[in-house]
């Protein structure tokens, strides 16, 4: 059984940590690589070519920040980032770098495995390079031929910008996206310090998708990071 | 031949003298008569002996004036002659002070302490040269002769007829640690200078011949063995003293010389400090500011001067007195003082004039009672006239003569005029009237051509015979005495009057400005602020360019007030403004040291030492500043310094109250820390090892409870943890608000989504407006605050219960506000909620950290946070975030145009 199941490599310094993680991964069938610092990790990382790389901000010999440039440099392997709460600057940095998704010490084995799932499902689908044409949420569809949006039935009007910026998150699904990345590929790259307009078009893609915008099902801000687009993939 | 050492008498004991400073270098002087007495080779000689002992000697400058001998000697010295030639190429010519303080030798040898420094050097003098060197610890031997003695300087031109203008201050020869006597016979002495061994290259022929005769040098001869007698003197008092033998020395006596703007006040002066060295009595000098007939003259003004800073150079306090009798002055300031012998010089003046106007001289005798009177006479003649009659007469402007001449004329007509009704008694009281005016006005001069022209125009035209200038009346005669004496008497009260009042004038402008600098530093609390204004009005004082200066970090001195950079100080004017700070002593232009600068600098001197300098400049050629401006000036400086080091302690005292705070703050949260986080940990440890041994006994449903309260205390104390750690971040003004466009709604929807899980109990509604405004704030914190109040709300409150969480815009702000269905916040409590370490009743767990953060966050946004109990029950947080127009206005795309492709 262990054998088809996925390959993690883990870069985290910590003895507990590194415990919890490997009884938590292997009791779910995955392949665990273990590494103590950014050499061994960015070693193993291009020897063994995991599938997913679990990686801790705070390394003894280099920056996860660093960790995560080198390994762009050659790989789309996921990274998801491992950080304390005083971190929220580096990962936000980790995340523009290239990062995929971050997950906050602590945090519970649910949220972990969930965001190993959704990373997995990315990169397989990118892999296969197979793009649905229609994407479906909830009662939200999407159809990306017609650019065409409904919502329980209804056709739901977006401006071309809400409709970017949606169909943007949508690519990302139940991934963060940071705010300079939603800025750069709805705007243009040189929009990325204008937060203010994704601050305001995403209030108006809440009022038209999200029953109670203030408690929104699937347009999800993560604070000081930026959006994630909740799916109910993960559900089953 | 006499060889008196004074060194051979006390050559150990010497040692055990106490130096003026612990850490001060020793001056040993080599004192002779005259030149080619054989001082340097004396000092090199003794130089050597120390050499030898495996003292680090320098040679500073010391000349051979191409003697073998000395030269001889100065081979000695070889390795230290080239070292120290090879680091200043100069000097020979011209030593550096800055590299030997940088060096520094135990021992330096500089021959000749009275030369003077070559222009450009740091100081006029050399023997500022050796006070600088002894202050940085550095032994000196030097060279001396009596001519070059300031308080001899008159002596010397009255044996030898030689004018000395190197001279050094006594006070020199006093401070010496050890003065070694090198004597020579005259005859021996002579005879070198016919063997051309004595240096007197820059003597004339004629003062060489009045100088070197035996008589001469015989004089000069007893001078310096007198004085190295009076050393030796002190030395063995000092001595006595530090034994403590009984002494029988004199109640301490004090002098007091009367100084005036004479020519030969400088010899009374001089008379005076040799009498008080004599007596080793401390010494002031005086002049009293009395109100004068004739104003003194800018050129009396500055001999004054000159007198009172020569004084001072000689160790006297110097007192300017204000008075209408300078007698009275005198004496009393005299008694205040305790004076015993009053110094005063010989009237030079006519005896007619004493007689009259009484004499100062016979005043001050008769008043003395107790107190000696010296009169000391000077015979240097008074050379310099005061201005002619023509010359005084021509200075006074034309106005005032016109108008003399005029209310002469008027008086006339109207005395035309009334003529024939009154008799001619009446007529002078007309006249009289007119010259009253006049001197009233004007004084003395325009009254008396008043005067002259009333007779005149009143004999001629009113005294029979008419017509003529004759008088047959005997009477009237008393009449024109009258007149004179009554222009005389009021031109001289107007006068005293005048000046009593300009004096006032000046006292007052002077109380003023000091006055108003206080009172204007009173409330300052910065340092900029404090030397802004100190700026302002030390400017404004003495209508000098000013910049106060504080040492910098380079230990150089800068400029702190920015809006004067304009003019940056040049090379010149930071090493004297640095000097100044450094040596406690004021510097620049006008002084003898780095005197080249183009401004002044001036110590701040307080309490506690320096804390800056005051720079002043004129455009255009520096006026010296008087003795009267100086005084305002030293007043100001002083305020100026007070005032600054009041607020350095006030800022050194809040930083320290800060610490304590902080300190405060540490100790409580460690023992919050310890108490909160153990509670929890103890908790997951029985629960984590419960569930490792006794896995066997426990069903089901006890393992899932275990674990469950493993998972909830973790969380608790990870909620604690980070309030800590906000708290700490906040306390240490670690936190930075990173304020961007933020969408509440949004901020909302993130709490809310992290919290899920806890509001499980709680009906939370959200009551937000969906024209709601963005605000300028740091998501992330406004997220903690709302978290931390939710989290609050749900903890206090029984389940069931409904929270609402609603916003509203104003004009400037955005309220939100959280409220609750529990039972409201103890009355007590209200007011004191948000502080730390303060925990509502009946609660457990938390730091009280919580709701602290909050306000703390809120107000580092610009926002107000507060707490209410609602009169339906339950209570309300509010806290408020300053809304700002947006920026660059958002322009939102048109509905329905396609920019896709």
């Amino acid at each position: 059984m262990t054998s088809d199941k996925e390959m993690i490599l883990l870069i985290e310094d910590e003895f507990q940590m590194r415990r919890f993680l490997r009884v938590t991964l292997q009791s779910q069938g995955y392949r665990l690589i273990e590494t103590q610092n950014g050499e061994e990790g960015l070693a193993q990382a291009a020897t063994r070519q995991p599938d997913v790389i679990l990686l801790d901000l705070g390394l003894p010999d280099m920056d996860g920040l660093e960790v995560t440039e080198r390994l762009r440099e050659w790989t789309n392997i996921p990274i998801i980032i491992i950080s304390a709460r005083e971190q929220e600057r580096d990962k936000v940095r980790a995340l523009d770098a290239g990062a995929d998704d971050y997950l906050t010490k602590p945090f519970g084995s649910d949220e972990l495995l969930a965001r190993i799932r959704v990373s997995i499902r990315h990169s397989t689908r990118e892999k296969a390079g197979q793009e649905s044409p229609v994407f479906q949420t909830g009662n939200l569809l999407v159809d990306f031929s017609r650019r065409q949006v409904t919502l329980a039935g209804k056709e739901i009007h977006l401006t071309p910008i809400e409709y970017r910026l949606l169909t943007t998150l949508i690519r990302y699904a139940d991934r963060v996206v940071t705010h300079n990345q939603l800025l750069r590929e709805v705007w243009g790259p040189q929009q990325t310090n204008q937060v203010q307009y994704l601050r305001v078009y995403m209030a108006q893609l809440r009022q038209k998708l999200e029953d109670d915008p203030a408690r929104p099902c699937f347009l999800i801000n993560e604070p000081g990071i930026g959006y994630r687009f909740k799916t109910d993939a993960d559900k089953g | 031949m006499v060889n008196l050492k004074n060194d051979d008498i006390t050559p150990s004991e010497t040692k055990g003298f106490p130096k003026e400073k612990s850490s001060a270098g020793k001056l040993k002087i080599f004192f002779g008569a005259a030149p080619g007495a054989g001082k340097t080779f004396a000092m090199l000689k003794a130089a050597k002996e120390r050499l030898e002992e495996g003292v680090n000697v320098v040679l500073g400058n010391v000349n051979s004036h191409g003697q073998p001998a000395v030269e001889n000697y100065l081979s000695d010295f070889k390795v230290f002659l080239l070292r120290a030639a090879f680091q200043k190429e100069r000097l020979i010519e011209e030593f550096d002070l800055d590299s030997v303080l940088a060096l520094p030798p135990d021992l330096i040898l500089l021959d000749d302490l009275a030369h003077i420094n070559a222009p450009g050097s740091r100081h006029k003098k050399r023997w500022q040269d050796i006070d600088e060197l002894l202050r940085a610890g550095i032994d000196v031997y030097t060279t001396l002769d009596v001519l070059h003695l300031e308080s001899q300087k008159d002596l010397i031109f009255q044996i030898s007829g030689k004018r000395v203008y190197d001279s050094v201050p006594d006070t020199l020869l006093e401070r010496a640690d050890e003065i070694q006597l090198v004597d020579i016979p005259p005859d021996d002495l002579l005879k070198r200078l016919e063997q051309r061994k004595i240096n007197v290259s820059d003597w004339t022929e004629e003062e060489i011949e009045k100088f070197f005769r035996p008589g001469v040098l015989l004089a000069l001869r007893e001078l310096a063995l007198r004085q190295a007698a009076e050393k030796l003197d002190d030395q063995m008092r000092r001595y006595r003293s530090q034994q403590e033998i009984t002494t029988v020395w004199p109640a301490t006596e004090r002098l007091l010389v009367c100084v005036g703007p004479n020519p030969r006040s400088d010899r009374l002066i001089r008379a005076t400090r040799r009498m008080a060295a004599g007596l080793r009595a401390p010494w002031l000098a005086v002049h009293v500011e009395a109100p004068a007939l004739v104003r003194p003259s800018s050129q009396d003004l500055l001999r004054l001067e000159e007198h009172m800073r020569l004084a001072e150079s000689l160790g006297a306090e110097t007192v300017t007195l204000h008075g209408n009798r300078a007698d009275e002055a005198i004496l009393d300031f005299a008694r205040a003082r305790n004076v015993n012998r009053i110094i005063i010089g010989k009237p030079t003046h006519p005896r007619w004039k004493d007689r009259i106007f009484g004499s100062l001289l016979d005043a001050i005798v008769r008043g003395s009672e107790d107190i000696e009177v010296y009169v000391i006479t000077g015979d240097v003649p008074q050379k310099e006239k005061p201005p002619t009659g023509a010359r005084y007469l021509l200075t006074r402007p034309f106005k005032e003569w016109l108008f003399s001449i005029l209310s002469v004329v008027g008086c006339f007509a109207l005395a035309s005029i009334v003529a024939p009704y009154l008799v001619s008694a009446d007529l002078v009281m007309i006249f009289l009237l007119g010259i009253v005016l006049v001197a009233g006005k004007y004084g003395r001069g325009p009254s008396l051509l008043a005067t002259l022209l009333s007779i005149g125009l009143f004999d001629f035209f009113f005294v029979p015979p008419f017509h003529t200038f004759a008088v047959h009346d005997p009477a009237y005669i008393v009449t024109f005495g009258v007149m004179f004496v009554v222009a005389h008497v009021i031109s001289r009260l107007t006068y005293r009057v005048k000046d009593q009042a300009d004096a006032a004038l000046q006292r007052e402008r002077r109380t003023a400005a000091l006055y108003s600098l206080s009172r204007d530093l009173v409330h300052e609390r910065s340092l900029p602020d404090v030397a802004r204004i100190a700026k302002k009005h030390i400017s404004e004082a003495l209508s000098y360019r000013t910049k106060i200066l504080f040492p910098g970090p380079s230990r150089h001195l800068i400029p702190l007030d920015p809006c004067s950079d304009e003019t940056q100080l040049d090379d010149v004017e930071q090493r004297a403004a640095d000097w100044a700070f450094q040596n406690c002593k004021s510097a620049g232009s006008g002084t003898d040291t780095h005197s080249q600068a183009k401004g002044l600098f001036l110590p701040l001197l307080a309490a506690s030492g320096p804390v800056g300098v005051i720079g002043l400049w004129k455009d255009g050629l520096f006026a010296r500043l008087s003795s009267e401006q100086m005084r305002l000036l030293n007043s100001l400086a002083d305020q100026t310094a007070q005032a600054l080091e009041r607020v350095q302690l006030a800022e050194e005292a809040q930083k320290a109250l800060l610490l304590a705070e902080r300190e405060q703050l540490r100790n409580t949260l460690l023992s919050s820390v310890s108490h909160d986080l153990r509670t929890p940990l103890a908790v997951i440890t029985g629960a984590g090892t419960t569930l490792l041994r006794n896995e066997s006994l426990l069903d089901e449903e006890n393992r899932r409870d275990l674990v469950q309260t493993i998972v909830e205390e973790a969380d608790h104390l990870n909620r604690l943890i980070r309030n800590i750690m906000d708290m700490m971040r906040l306390e240490a003004g670690g936190i930075s608000v990173t304020r961007e466009w933020q969408s509440l709604e949004e901020i909302v929807g993130g709490v809310i989504n992290r919290m899920t899980g806890q509001f499980e109990d709680h009906n939370l509604e959200i009551d937000l407006p969906s024209d709601l405004p963005l605000i300028p704030c740091d998501g992330l914190l406004i997220a903690q605050v709302l978290r931390n109040l939710l989290e609050n709300a749900v903890k206090h409150t029984p389940p069931q219960t409904p929270l609402v969480l609603s916003g509203s815009k104003g004009e400037k702000e955005v309220v939100i506000s959280i409220a609750d269905q529990g039972k409201g916040i103890p009355a007590e409590d209200v007011e004191r909620i948000f502080e730390k370490f303060v925990r509502g009743k009946n609660t457990r767990g938390g730091a009280g950290l919580g709701l602290a953060i909050c306000k703390g966050i809120v107000a580092a946004h610009g926002g107000r946070i507060w707490a209410e109990n609602q009169a339906e029950g339950g209570a309300v947080f509010s806290f408020t975030l300053p809304v700002e127009p947006l920026t660059h206005p958002i322009e939102l795309e048109s509905e329905g145009k396609n920019h896709d492709q």
